[in-house]
């Protein structure tokens, strides 16, 4: 067993110091933590996607207004009242992105913040048309958040349930050529592999493992019917649903009536597969440690996965009591969003410091400066989510990006600027580097002082 | 404590302006601490490619419109085609967007061509997202890679190095995303710190060589910039629609950036333009869009000066958009559209159509792909094959099935001289 460090274990697996949050005594009171109530969710409320659906279903009937009594007034104002919901949904999401930074700034609880962050990843999924667009937040917190120290087979069931996911992927008008879709659609070819090619590549066994084309289509057949409706959420459509046997990895799911169970047990198989149980421990130890983590590491995960049948409270355990998990280098990069939240919780911005801001101003100070250091807020670049690799972020266009915002935003997050002498030691400990110590005592001013602590490697690394 | 400064040093402040005197900002490829020093009878030619991404569906029937088809005129009840309506007319059939006339002589000059009725393989679902995605992707159907076609295509150049190719805007552009390595820069990203912060920065990163590379490389590129006003804290405007392309007034930068490492050892560029949506008022919406497509292409000549020559630019859209205007005097999410072509080194001065002079599909409602959209009769990915099989000398084997897989590039369009 290593010894906790308490310092180290805030950077690494939690948003980094604050000048007001002690770090945690030990391992075991951060999975007390995770095992108490989820208090910064309730502290920093964000919509779930049970509740946001009712914006999809006002903004469904508004249409429903204009398409059968056109041009009249209702009409109009049916037009007028869907534009007024994007906005208020665009408007939202932003708040919802100061909300998680606030999380993140406030919380004792660090590490439940990471682990939402890595599974949102791990599933991710954008909205690509309509009201969906704005609903990232809403899923995460429904569909992934609950899920995070449980079992990571329930945690596979919800997003692949989830309707942001079943939209992302396209599954909820896939098909099946033997369906009754199928049928009144004259045997037109409705399937859709990309959910069943994901869950297989991205979510569960990992582009390794051992499964092939036959088995995408089979999957992809099984899970014809999973779908979603704005007034309910999630449903099976049996219409869509292609019946019959699919074999998936040499396992038969299915009979002569598609059931939605035969779909649940074949995403449980594939949560306990012991491939799943390497990519897990595998992205787990990337995600925590560094791009090329110890393999002794990443096999003590993959064994506690297995033992424990994917139990995420064990096998999150297992990551902190390992000592590859301690090494005292700071290696893997904080992406945009970690790195901006760890500079909140650096400087400890007031709860109420986004509360009365526009969307242009947080758009100015927030969404904006994401993009510019290449992670758009809610839109990675494809299913497989976020890079990992630390060259993907700390390029010329991206560190410059990170300098401009730690060199002029902090000055306008809180009050009063610390001083840098004294914020080198709140914001990196005792390890803080001599040059980053001089160059805080050498800065010109308070706010270039700040920013270059902010924007020295050990801060940005983790 | 008092207040002490650094000694003097060598800076990186003191190196740009040595960069700067002796002209080699831009094309110093060994000052650059993030490239390795290449060989220069390795490097991948003389010729250039600019690709831009029209982000938001343009739409080619009213870009490059066909007023010799009896059809048109019906379709479009507000928006006017044809010399009648101040289009320019271009062979007898079609008529080019008056907000183009800056480029007219670049046509006369046949530095300007048009493709017309081509599209991606996408088809029916009409998303600006899953069409941007296939169009980079470069694929017959989506989710097949994860990497993007110019991406492929560096992949088997030979002589590339990571300065070859520079992916502008701050995007994460699919299309130049991949295993080959690539440049990413946006003029917005650029530094402006006081001396003694930049001397600062460099004392805390100078220890972390992933930090340290990026910075140099972050102050060489800035300082070959002009001072221009502070755009990245305006807000976003052009974004708003189609969601990932550059803020108005950034293109001249753009073009200006891409035009200078173009003439250094740079010979790719990519970057994108939004404002193609054009659902509502689209006579305005696409004058502006076109205003800008026309200011950067101008821009990449001037800036490319003597390299013009050897330059394709090749300005590609997700799809077209319906051949009837709707009810709001715009027009929705289509099919075909039309690909513009520019640079010396395209021959350029007409509008390719298919295979031969009779294959303009034709916009009767029977001719109409599902009756509303231009039927596309050639694939997009061909003519950008075929042009970079022109420019950097590719096997027809590895663009169909390394960089198009399943692509079949047909016959030779002849799209450069």
């Amino acid at each position: 067993m290593v010894r906790f460090d308490p310092v180290l274990a805030e950077i690494r697996f939690g948003s980094g110091l604050s000048p007001v949050i002690a770090p945690p005594a030990s391992a075991a009171q951060m999975l007390a933590h995770l095992q108490g109530p989820d208090h910064a969710a309730d502290r920093f409320a964000v919509e779930t996607f049970t509740q946001y659906r009712e914006r999809v279903i006002r903004v469904q009937a508004a249409w429903k207004v204009r398409q059968t009594e056109r041009g009249s007034e209702a009409a109009t104002l049916a037009r007028k009242s869907v534009n007024l919901e994007k906005k208020a949904a665009r408007t939202e999401r932003l708040r919802w992105l100061g909300q998680q930074i606030l999380r993140r700034t406030w919380t004792e609880d660090a590490l439940r913040e990471r682990l939402v962050g890595f599974w949102a990843d791990h599933f991710t999924a954008q909205g690509k048309a309509g009201m969906l667009r704005w609903s990232a937040t809403p899923y995460v917190e429904e569909s992934i958040r609950p899920h995070v120290t449980g079992r990571f087979e329930d945690l596979l069931v919800a997003a692949t349930t989830g309707p942001l996911m079943l939209h992302y992927l396209d599954q909820y008008r896939s098909y099946g050529p033997n369906s009754r879709r199928a049928a009144q659609q004259g045997g037109a070819d409705g399937l859709n592999e990309n959910l069943a090619r994901e869950v297989l590549e991205l979510h569960t066994l990992g582009v390794g493992a051992p499964y092939d084309q036959d088995d995408v289509r089979a999957l992809a057949l099984l899970f014809t019917g999973l779908s979603y409706q704005p007034e309910k959420g999630f449903v099976f459509r049996k219409p869509l649903a292609e019946p019959g046997v699919h074999e998936v990895l040499g396992v038969s799911y299915g009979g002569a009536k598609a059931r939605l169970q035969d779909i649940r047990a074949a995403l449980r198989d594939l949560a306990a597969h012991p491939a799943t149980a390497r990519h897990i421990a595998q992205k787990l130890a990337v995600h925590f440690v560094a791009d090329a983590p110890p393999p002794p590491l990443v096999a003590h995960l993959e064994a506690r996965f297995i033992q424990t049948g994917g139990d995420l409270m064990q096998v999150t355990a297992a990551l902190l009591e390992h000592p590859a998990a301690w090494e005292p280098d700071l290696r893997n990069v904080k992406p945009p969003f970690d790195y901006l939240s760890s500079i909140a919780r650096a400087l400890a911005v007031p709860q109420t410091r986004f509360d009365a801001l526009k969307e242009g101003d947080m758009a100015r100070m927030l969404r904006q400066p994401l993009q510019e250091m290449g992670q758009p807020w809610e839109a990675p670049p494809g299913p497989d989510g976020w890079p990992e690799a630390d060259g993907h972020w700390i390029t010329p266009q991206g560190l410059a990006a990170r300098l401009r915002w730690a060199m002029t935003w902090p000055a306008m997050m809180v009050p009063d600027l610390p001083d840098p002498r004294a914020f080198v030691t709140l914001a990196l400990g005792d390890r803080a580097p001599e040059p980053v110590r001089f160059a805080a005592m050498a800065a010109e001013n308070r706010a270039e002082g700040v920013g270059l602590i902010l924007a020295s490697p050990a801060f940005q690394r983790r | 404590m008092p207040r002490t400064d650094p000694k003097p040093q060598s800076t990186p402040l003191n190196r740009r302006s040595f960069l700067i005197r002796t002209g080699l900002i831009g094309c110093s490829v060994a000052a650059s601490p993030l490239m390795t020093p290449i060989s220069f009878a390795a490097a991948p030619g003389e010729n250039r490619l600019v690709v831009i991404i029209l982000r938001g569906a343009m739409d080619g029937l009213d870009v490059v419109q066909p007023y010799g088809d009896p059809a048109l005129a019906g379709l479009r009840r507000t928006l006017l085609a044809g010399e009648a309506a101040g289009a320019i007319d271009l062979d007898g059939f079609f008529a080019l967007h008056p907000a183009l006339s800056g480029l007219m002589p670049l046509w006369q000059a046949g530095e300007l061509g048009f493709a017309h009725a081509v599209s991606t393989p996408y088809r029916d679902k009409r998303s600006h997202f899953d069409g941007q995605d296939l169009l980079e992707a470069g694929t017959p159907g989506l989710g097949q890679v994860r990497d993007g076609w110019l991406n492929r295509m560096l992949q088997h150049l030979p002589g590339a190095e990571g300065r070859t190719a520079y992916a502008l805007g701050h995007e994460d552009m699919l299309l130049l995303r991949g295993a080959a390595a690539v440049s990413n820069w946006t003029p917005e990203a650029r530094l402006r710190l006081s001396p003694q912060a930049e001397r600062l920065a460099g004392l805390v990163m100078h220890d972390d060589p992933l930090f340290n590379a990026a910075l140099e490389e972050a102050l060489l590129l800035s300082a070959g910039e002009e001072d221009v006003p502070d755009m990245a804290a305006a807000p976003m405007m052009g974004a708003a629609m189609s969601g990932r392309a550059e803020p108005m007034g950034g293109h001249l930068r753009l073009a200006g950036f891409a035009a200078e490492q173009l003439r250094g050892h740079s010979r790719i560029a990519a970057f994108s333009l939004g404002g193609w949506d054009t659902h509502q008022a689209q006579a305005a919406g696409l004058t502006r869009a076109l205003g800008r497509l026309s200011e950067t292409i101008l821009a990449l000549r001037d800036g490319l000066g003597p390299v013009w020559g050897q330059t394709a630019v090749l300005a590609l859209t997700e799809y077209g958009r319906t051949a009837r205007e709707n009810g709001t005097r715009g027009t929705d999410h289509g099919t075909a559209g039309a690909m513009l072509m520019a640079g010396g080194a395209v021959r350029g001065g007409r509008v390719t159509v298919g295979a031969g002079p009779n294959a303009w599909p034709g916009l009767a409602e029977s001719d109409l792909y599902q009756r509303r959209d231009l039927m596309p009769v050639r694939d997009v990915r061909a003519h950008a094959a075929w042009a970079m099989r022109g420019l950097f000398g590719l096997e027809r084997a590895a663009l169909e099935q390394a960089v198009f897989p399943g692509l079949d590039m047909g016959a030779d369009p002849g799209l450069l001289r």
